[in-house]
């Protein structure tokens, strides 16, 4: 019994911890009130004749906590419906994918720890929040590097280098602990990535680099290359990454209109959306995600920009591997949200 | 029609793409940046504003947007967060979070 009640109380100072940090959340400056922000979407996916539906939400928390520190978290809930002999079947999925703190120690240097995604190439920071994804899917190379989960349970020593008016360096570094936690699951690894970007020609250009740190010991190399230029709603993206076992790279050009009343305008909000990827396998050892045999494939997509933060996504791809040629249809909506976690002063 | 059919149309697609966009864009006369909307509207600006606004505007344009469109608007009170959430994954420096605060708060 005693024990019962020193239990609650150790948790209930626990609980007051928490409180007062998030209390000390600057409230009189009443722009760091703590956020929520995300995705939710409803997928579907036809691939040789057979729908999958999926509704899924991905909600992100960020809590600032005084002047340096900031918490924030993202999640997945997901439910797939797809095809049996008798029917339709699901499943469910849900998880955190990701929960950091970060400390903003210098001008250049924030010290991140916890829970974070792999910083490998573009895909898995940049692009794979379902309200950012020009297309459902993401690339055939986004596991390369990723180390298994996409996820690092560690610490990362992340910022900007240089900044100057004509380019600019930024720069990220991590060490992974192998974890087997549901939640956290991750691989002991470490690498990183330095990306340059010149703004009048807005060109960025970055490598990585990644190390898995146990079993077999390999490495991943990887470089992008992205062109947006100036004035334009026109972007290209690609990248190309190498691992032991695997390589491949993709190719990504998307467009908006400004002609025709501006990107506001019904023209406008249409975004035809172009993606070719190549996948080509070293050796028959799987380890990387990547698809068995040499795969080529072609995306071909058309969104369209709603007003509100709401996005229709719609494409077809045409794969095609020595294993099995496949026809993809795909269509979804988006609604990207962010308010305040509460009402601000 | 073999892969290399279809890869070779979807990137000869891909060049006739670039140049159009070139030839489109040339024809715009009127170039209009992303639009934040936030539920402080900006002052009428004198001229030091107006720099504040392009500075903020610019980093907008070249770190976030990068990535993803503009959200439609955002209550200010998050603002001072949504820069901070920025300046990790975007790794801007200090002067950038500054004057994106900046914009989104004039």
């Amino acid at each position: 019994m005693r024990s019962s009640f020193s239990e609650i109380a150790r948790l209930t100072r626990r609980a007051g911890l928490v409180l007062a940090m998030l209390c000390a959340v600057r409230h009189g400056v009443a722009q760091d009130t703590p956020l929520l922000s995300g995705g939710v979407g409803f997928f579907t996916n036809t691939n040789g004749g057979n729908t999958t539906y999926s509704p899924i939400i991905e909600p992100l928390v960020a809590i600032p906590i005084g002047d340096r520190f900031l918490i924030e978290s993202r999640a997945v809930l997901t439910e797939s419906f797809f095809p049996n002999q008798t029917g339709y079947d699901h499943n469910h999925f849900i998880a955190l994918t990701y929960l950091q703190a970060d400390y903003l120690a210098s001008n250049h240097l924030t010290i991140v720890g916890g829970s974070f995604l792999t910083p490998f190439g573009t895909f898995n920071e940049r692009l794979s929040p379902l309200w950012i994804n020009n297309l459902q899917d993401g690339p055939l190379i986004a596991s390369l590097g990723a180390m298994g989960t996409g996820i690092g349970l560690g610490g990362e020593l992340r910022g900007s280098a240089i900044s100057r008016n004509k380019y600019s360096i930024d720069y990220v570094g991590y060490f992974s602990t192998r974890s087997g936690n549901e939640q956290f699951n991750s691989e002991r690894s470490a690498g990183g990535r330095v990306n340059l970007y010149l703004p009048e020609d807005r060109v960025e250009v970055g490598l990585s680099y990644g190390r898995l740190l146990q079993g077999t010991q390999e490495n991943f190399y990887g470089m992008h290359v992205w062109w947006e230029p100036k004035d334009t709603a026109f972007r290209l993206r690609s990248e190309f990454a190498r691992g032991h076992h695997a390589q491949g790279y993709w190719i990504e050009a998307d467009y908006r209109t400004k002609a025709f009343g501006g990107l506001d305008s019904w023209v406008g909000r249409i975004e035809p959306i172009l993606r070719v990827q190549q996948t080509f396998r070293r050796d028959q050892i799987v380890s990387d995600g990547l698809p068995l045999v040499n795969t080529q494939r072609a995306d071909f997509g058309l969104d369209y920009n709603l007003p509100h933060n709401t996005r229709i996504l719609s494409s077809y791809s045409r794969q095609f591997s020595s294993t099995r040629d496949a026809n993809i249809w795909e269509t979804g909506i988006v609604y990207r949200f962010l308010f305040p976690t509460w009402k601000g002063k | 029609m073999s892969p290399k059919h279809i890869l070779g149309c979807a990137l000869g697609l891909g060049a006739i793409l670039v140049p159009l966009v070139a030839a489109v864009q040339a024809q715009t006369t009127t170039a209009q940046q992303p639009t934040v909307q936030t539920d402080q509207k900006p002052p009428a600006a004198p001229q030091k504003t107006a720099q504040v606004h392009s500075d903020g505007e610019r980093i907008f344009a070249q770190n976030c947007s990068r990535c993803h469109t503009a959200p439609d608007g955002f209550p200010p009170s998050i603002s001072g967060t949504v820069v901070r959430h920025m300046r990790v994954r975007a790794q801007l420096s200090k002067h950038d979070e500054e004057e994106l605060l900046r914009f989104f708060n004039p």
